[in-house]
């Protein structure tokens, strides 16, 4: 049932369910029926939605674990491209929309801001990820240097967690979640790291 | 009073709600015109608008009751007006105690009967970097702390939010310290600008915005215009106040809207204006400067923020 041709056949419907938000989002901001304060209600829907999809490619390495599932891992690339797509939208509405492209305000907030800063980094950081996505690309580096750039995953979902948590003003359930998920996924890592040279023996 | 989006009423029929409201309140309902930031009673949304300066514009009924911080009914924006169907606004009575010749509690209604209702329409600028312009209906706190009869050792002015969690459901969860608290210097107080605002657009206070009665301090950040008040104390020490006390590192005692103090987490230097595309750049005072600067000329903002 889980297996990798499957998954791989799920794709198509996975893509169209992961790209349908930002389509509905950009319809509704151009019609005008995203709420009071559009452009906020925009950047905000596109950074969770990012959040989330970068916490679900960590849970999918994390699944992929389990036997009967080991083929979940064939979803990864998409689902992080799309996390990728999503963090894009997020900063240029910020830039564009925002602010209007005023540039010298712009890299004040960056610099200045703690919680820009986490975002404008954990953005940087998945540069590298998403450009070296193809197979070709992990051909031309080989596995093991493609491996550790893409260790980047960790700082970026933590930069990521600590800019929504910031970001918010009292209640921080939500950003402690996710926070919380992220590092219970770190976790997992380390244990499995700890525990592998026992099972070599 | 809940309101759905389907239900919004146009102006016109606000504006005869307002004269059902008027002839209810007759003798309070006074029209005076006192300085440019007032604005006078009419029947139709010109009254509101005349005095308005010409780069304000009046924002809509819609968007000043579905978009509100008022964490008594939740965290988010549409919260307040979601969740505030089952607050009960009536009867209200406020407690006026601390430095005064003697503590009593007010009758709402015997309140509004003393005072003269205006119209006010103000911006407000809220700590979040938006902003909206607001027609409030309300009289001048200063009415009130003259029938409270304070202490000439009065100096600070603090107001508490009622606290009722079976009708706030956000008050079941402590985001904050309930009840919510602020507080004004006695002059800040008695500044002719500082308002209870008991309706806005001609409608009795929504739920949302603080029914019955609501501070509304135009030219502080918005979380200073305290909603929902049940207790003024008058006090002759800096009252303690919700947001200060919950990171003063981010929110000061004065909160005085200034462009050249930023909060820690993002610039005060420009705002967006709801209903417009554009950020605007934020006014110091929030553009009541002349009316309110003389207040804190002995007073470095920077560390007083």
């Amino acid at each position: 049932m889980f297996s990798t041709r499957n998954f791989n056949r799920s794709k198509p419907v996975l893509f169209i369910l992961i790209l349908f938000p930002s389509l509905l989002w950009a319809y509704q901001f151009v019609t005008g029926n995203l709420g009071v304060n559009p452009i906020e209600k925009l950047m905000d829907e596109l950074g969770l939605m990012a959040l989330r999809l970068i916490i679900i490619t960590l849970m999918i390495t994390t699944l992929s674990n389990i036997k009967s599932l080991k083929s979940i891992v064939v979803l990864r690339r998409m689902i992080g491209l799309f996390a990728f797509y999503y963090v894009c939208l997020h900063f240029s509405t910020y830039i564009v929309l925002d602010h209007f492209l005023d540039m010298q305000f712009i890299i004040q907030d960056i610099i200045k801001r703690p919680f820009i800063t986490f975002g404008f980094i954990s953005f940087l950081f998945l540069i590298p990820l998403a450009s070296t996505s193809t197979n070709n690309m992990i051909k031309r580096l080989g596995f093991k240097l493609w491996k550790k750039i893409h260790y980047l995953i960790y700082p970026v979902a933590i930069l990521a967690s600590m800019h929504f948590y910031v970001l918010v003003r009292a209640d921080k359930t939500e950003p402690v979640i996710y926070m919380g998920i992220i590092i219970l996924l770190l976790l997992h890592r380390i244990f499995k790291r700890l525990t592998r040279p026992q099972l070599a023996q | 009073m809940k309101i759905l989006g389907s239900e919004i009423t146009p102006y016109k029929t606000y504006l005869n709600r307002r004269k059902f409201i008027k002839g209810s309140l007759a003798s309070a309902m006074l029209a005076t015109v006192t300085s440019s930031a007032f604005a006078n009673h009419d029947s139709d949304l010109s009254i509101y608008t005349k005095n308005l300066n010409e780069n304000d514009k009046l924002n809509s009924y819609e968007e000043i009751t579905t978009y509100n911080n008022f964490y008594e009914f939740g965290t988010h924006k549409k919260h307040p007006h979601l969740n505030s169907g089952n607050f009960k606004p009536r009867p209200w009575t406020i407690k006026i105690d601390g430095l005064v010749k003697k503590p009593q509690t007010f009758d709402l209604e015997k309140i509004l009967s003393n005072v003269t209702i205006e119209d006010r329409v103000y911006r407000l600028r809220c700590v979040e970097a938006w902003s909206m312009v607001i027609p409030w209906q309300g009289f001048q706190l200063s009415e009130l702390i003259k029938m409270a009869k304070p202490l000439s050792s009065a100096k600070y002015v603090q107001f508490v939010t009622v606290f009722r969690p079976e009708e706030m459901p956000g008050q079941q969860k402590r985001t904050i310290i309930w009840p919510y608290r602020e507080g004004l210097r006695m002059d800040e107080a008695m500044n002719p600008l500082t308002i209870l605002a008991t309706g806005l657009y001609g409608h009795e206070m929504p739920n949302q915005n603080g029914a019955p009665i609501r501070l509304v301090v135009p030219w502080k950040y918005g979380f200073k215009s305290i909603k929902s008040i049940v207790e003024i104390r008058f006090l002759d020490t800096q009252p303690e106040t919700s947001w200060e006390t919950l990171a003063p590192w981010e929110y000061g005692f004065y909160a005085n809207v200034n462009p050249n103090v930023n909060h820690p987490r993002w610039s005060q230097g420009t705002e967006r204006r709801i209903g417009e595309f554009k950020r605007r750049e934020t006014l110091m005072f929030n553009g009541y400067e002349e009316e309110v600067a003389h207040l804190y000329k002995d007073l470095d903002l920077t560390k007083f923020y």
